[in-house]
C-alpha cells in the first residue's frame, strides 16, 4: 500500500528526514515511535503533502504510484488520511457540514454525484454512534471551543466517514483521558480490514494497548533507527529512547 | 455650480416646503451656517485622509426628487426581510411609499420623521430628542440637519417591546440621472424597552446614488437596541453613514455593519455613554472587491464609570478594494472601571488591495481595562493544509476559511433569519459554493 523510500525533506534549510525506508501493506497496523523532535509529525505532513516541506530525495509511493506531483486534496482523494495533532478551529462551518463538503469533494473527483441526502444522514448516524458523538455536537462549529478529547475523537469520526486506505494517526492520544482513549482506539479498531492500513505516530506506548501494532519502528534524528514488533514498544517503555541513541551513535 | 454652492442655494427652495415657524428649523439653519462654513470635509483633514469625496462632489446631483416613483413589491421583495414578518419603513427615491411599508402606532410609534418633526403631538420628544446627540461641528451631519425632513421615526415607550423587527429601506429608481438622498432617523427606545432594527439602502440602477444619512439613537436606562446595518449596494452607489447613539445606564446597544457593495462607504459610528454599567457593541463584516472602498470611524466615549465597550471588525479585502478602520476610544478621567476592546483583523486577498487600519486610544483614567488589536493577512497555511488534507480543493478550501474568518463576528445577531441572509451573502461574495445549504 504504502511504499517509501529513502525519503529527505527540509523545512527551508534545516534537513528533518534523513533517509526514511518504510513499507507498509493493506491490513497492518504500523507504530511509529520516537523522542521530540525525532521527524514524526513531519514525516506524517509529507506523507500528507504539506508544501511547506520540500522532497529533496527519494519517494513516497501510494498503491504503487509516486505522490511527488500530488497535492494535499488529490492525496484525500486516493485515500490518505491525516488525524491531525492540533486540528483547526472553523467557525460558522458546523462538523456536519464539514463532512458533507470533504465527502462531497471527495466524491467529485472520482466523478461522482454528491452523496445523497438521507445517505449521508445515515452515515453520519452510524459513525458517530461507533465514536459515541453526541447528535449536538455534530451542529457544533468544527473544532471551536473543542475540548482537546473532543477535538481528537472528531479527528476519528473524520476518518471514519472518509473510510480512508491509510490512515495516519498524528498523536492522537495526547490530551486524552483513559474513557476517551478507550473510545478512539475501538473506534479505530472497527475501521480496520484487511484493506486499509494505520500508522500510529506516538510517543508513549499507553495508546498501543488498545491499538495493537503489527510493527514498531524507532524514529530517531530523521532516521528509522529499529524496528520491531510490539514487544519493542514495551521494550522503549521501560527503557526509554537513550540506548538506542547510542546505539545509532555507534 | 459645485455641489456646495448647489446645496446652499437649495436650501432656500427647501425653506418654501417647510413650515419655518417650526423650533426645528432653527436648528436647520443654525447646521446649514455651519455646512456654508465648513463645507465638504477634505483630505487635509485627519478623519478624511484615507478618503476623498472629490468626485463625488463633481457630479450634479438632484437635490430633490421630481416625482414619487412606485415599484412592486414583487421585484424588491428579495431586498426585504420576507422570511419572517416585520414593520416596514420603506421611501423610494426619499419619498415615504406607503404602498410598501407597514408602520404601527399600536403601543409603539414605528412611523415617519416628517410627521414626528410636523404634527404637534410629537412636539415634546422633539424638543427633548431631535438632533441633541448629533454632532453640530461635523459638517456632513450639518448638511443632513439643514435637509433634515424624512426618514424613521421609531418611539418604544417604557418597557415595550415591538412584536417584529423593524425594517428600514431605501430605495433608489434611477429616474433621476444621480440623486442625492439625506434621510434622518430618530430611534428612542426608553426604559427597559427593546427594538430590533434593520437599514437598508438599495440603488436598483447603475445612476449615481449619494445618501447622507443620519441617525440618532437614544437607549434610556436598561433599553437594548440591536440595529443591523446592510450595505450591499450597486456598484454606483454611495453612502455616508453618520450614527449617534447616546446611552443611559445599563443600557445595551449592539451596531452590525455588513459591508459588502456599494462604491464608497463611510460609516461614522459614535457611542456616548451617559450613564454607568452599559454595553456598547459594534460589529462589521467587510468584503469588498473591484474598487470599492469602505471606511469605518468608530467613536467610542466612557463618560461615565463601570462600561463596556466591544469593537470587532473584520474586513476581506480582494482586487483594488481600500478599506480602513479608525477606532477611536476615550476614556475619561471619571470613567474608572472602563472594560474597552476592540479587535480589527483584515485578510487581503491581492496585491493591490489597501487596508488601513489605526486604533486611537485617548485614556484618562488609570483603572481601566483596554485592550485593542489589528492585524493584516495572508490566510493560515496550516488552516489551508487541514481542509486540504480532508479533501477539499485549494480554492475551496480558501474560501471556506474566508467565510469562517467572517462568520466569527455573526455570533451576535440575534435575528436567526438574518444570520443565515448574512451568511448566504458572505457566501456569495466570496464566490464559494459551500457544498451546503445554509
Amino acid at each position: 500500500m504504502l511504499k517509501i523510500e529513502n525519503l529527505h525533506a527540509r523545512v527551508e534549510d534545516k534537513e528533518i528526514l534523513k533517509g526514511i525506508n518504510l513499507e507498509v501493506k493493506a491490513g497492518e497496523v504500523h507504530a511509529i515511535m520516537g523522542p521530540n523532535g525525532s521527524g514524526k509529525s513531519t514525516l506524517a505532513s509529507v506523507i500528507a503533502g504539506k508544501e511547506e516541506f520540500e522532497v529533496t530525495e527519494g519517494s513516497v509511493q501510494l498503491e504503487g504510484e509516486d505522490l511527488e506531483e500530488t497535492s494535499p486534496e488529490e492525496r484525500a482523494h486516493k485515500g490518505v488520511f491525516l488525524s491531525f495533532q492540533y486540528p483547526v478551529e472553523i467557525p460558522g462551518v458546523s462538523v456536519t457540514n464539514f463532512m458533507k463538503t470533504a465527502i462531497n469533494e471527495s466524491r467529485k473527483a472520482k466523478g461522482l454525484a454528491d452523496m445523497p441526502a438521507n445517505e449521508m444522514l445515515k452515515m453520519i448516524r452510524e459513525k458517530s454512534e461507533l465514536l459515541e458523538i453526541d447528535r449536538k455536537f455534530l451542529s457544533r462549529s468544527l473544532n471551536e471551543g473543542f475540548s482537546g478529547g473532543e477535538k481528537k475523537r472528531n479527528e476519528i469520526f473524520q476518518m471514519a466517514m472518509l473510510e480512508p486506505k491509510l490512515a495516519i494517526l498524528d498523536e492522537t492520544d495526547s490530551g486524552l483521558d483513559i474513557d476517551a482513549l478507550r473510545i478512539v482506539a475501538n473506534g479505530v479498531n472497527k475501521l480496520k480490514s484487511k484493506d486499509n492500513a494505520v500508522i500510529v505516530i506516538t510517543h508513549y506506548q499507553r495508546l498501543l494497548d488498545y491499538i495493537v501494532p503489527d510493527f514498531v519502528h524507532v524514529l530517531h534524528n530523521g532516521k528509522i533507527v529499529k524496528s520491531g514488533g510490539k514487544e519493542l514498544a514495551l521494550e522503549l517503555e521501560e527503557k526509554g529512547y537513550d540506548w538506542l541513541k547510542q546505539e545509532a551513535a555507534v | 455650480m459645485d455641489l456646495k454652492d448647489k446645496l446652499i442655494s437649495s436650501f432656500m427652495a427647501f425653506e418654501n416646503n417647510v413650515d419655518i415657524e417650526h423650533p426645528v428649523h432653527d436648528v436647520r439653519t443654525e447646521a446649514m451656517k455651519n455646512f456654508e462654513r465648513k463645507g465638504f470635509p477634505s483630505k487635509k483633514e485627519e478623519a478624511w485622509k484615507y478618503t476623498s469625496l472629490n468626485s463625488l462632489q463633481k457630479i450634479d446631483f438632484s437635490i430633490f426628487p421630481r416625482e414619487e416613483n412606485t415599484l412592486e413589491y414583487k421585484n424588491v421583495k428579495k431586498y426585504f426581510l420576507h422570511e419572517v414578518d416585520s414593520y416596514k419603513i420603506v421611501f423610494v427615491d426619499g419619498i415615504y411609499s406607503s404602498y410598501l411599508s407597514e408602520t404601527t402606532h399600536d403601543g409603539v410609534d414605528i412611523c415617519l420623521m416628517s410627521a414626528a418633526l410636523t404634527k404637534p403631538m410629537y412636539r415634546p420628544v422633539i424638543d427633548v430628542y431631535f438632533n441633541k446627540v448629533a454632532s453640530k461641528d461635523e459638517s456632513l451631519t450639518s448638511l443632513n440637519t439643514a435637509f433634515s425632513r424624512e426618514g424613521a421615526y421609531i418611539y418604544i415607550p417604557k418597557n415595550k417591546m415591538p412584536k417584529k423587527p423593524i425594517e428600514i429601506i431605501h430605495f433608489a429608481t434611477g429616474n433621476e440621472a444621480s440623486l442625492l438622498l439625506q434621510p434622518r432617523n430618530l430611534v428612542i427606545a426608553e426604559e427597559n424597552a427593546e427594538v430590533q432594527i434593520i437599514e437598508r439602502h438599495q440603488s436598483l440602477t447603475s445612476n449615481e446614488v449619494l445618501t447622507n444619512s443620519v441617525t440618532e439613537i437614544f437607549a434610556a436606562k436598561s433599553a437594548i437596541v440591536d440595529y443591523y446595518k446592510i450595505q450591499n449596494d450597486a456598484p454606483s452607489a454611495s453612502l455616508i453613514d453618520n450614527t449617534y447613539i447616546d446611552q443611559k445606564d445599563k443600557s445595551v446597544v449592539k451596531v452590525h455593519t455588513f459591508s459588502f457593495g456599494g462604491k464608497l462607504t463611510r460609516n461614522n459610528l459614535n457611542f456616548y455613554q451617559n450613564g454607568e454599567y452599559i454595553d456598547s457593541t459594534m460589529k462589521g463584516v467587510t468584503i469588498l472587491g473591484d474598487k470599492q472602498h469602505v471606511d469605518h470611524h468608530t467613536l467610542v466615549h466612557h463618560i461615565e464609570p463601570n462600561c463596556e465597550s466591544h469593537q470587532d471588525y473584520k474586513g476581506i479585502y480582494g482586487d483594488n478594494s481600500t478599506g480602513v478602520f479608525n477606532g477611536k476610544i476615550i476614556v475619561d478621567k471619571i470613567a474608572q472601571k472602563t472594560n474597552a476592546f476592540q479587535q480589527n483583523n483584515n485578510i487581503l486577498v491581492s496585491d493591490k488591495a489597501t487596508i488601513n487600519t489605526k486604533p486611537q486610544l485617548e485614556i484618562f483614567a488609570d483603572d481601566v481595562k483596554c485592550s485593542h488589536g489589528c492585524t493584516i493577512g495572508q490566510l493560515d497555511e496550516d488552516a489551508l493544509f487541514y481542509l486540504q488534507s480532508r479533501g477539499i480543493p485549494k480554492k475551496e478550501a480558501r474560501a471556506l476559511l474566508m467565510y469562517a474568518f467572517a462568520n466569527n463576528v455573526l455570533e451576535s445577531v440575534r435575528i436567526p433569519e438574518l444570520k443565515t441572509r448574512i451568511n448566504k451573502l458572505i457566501a456569495k461574495k466570496l464566490g464559494v459554493n459551500l457544498g451546503f445549504d445554509l
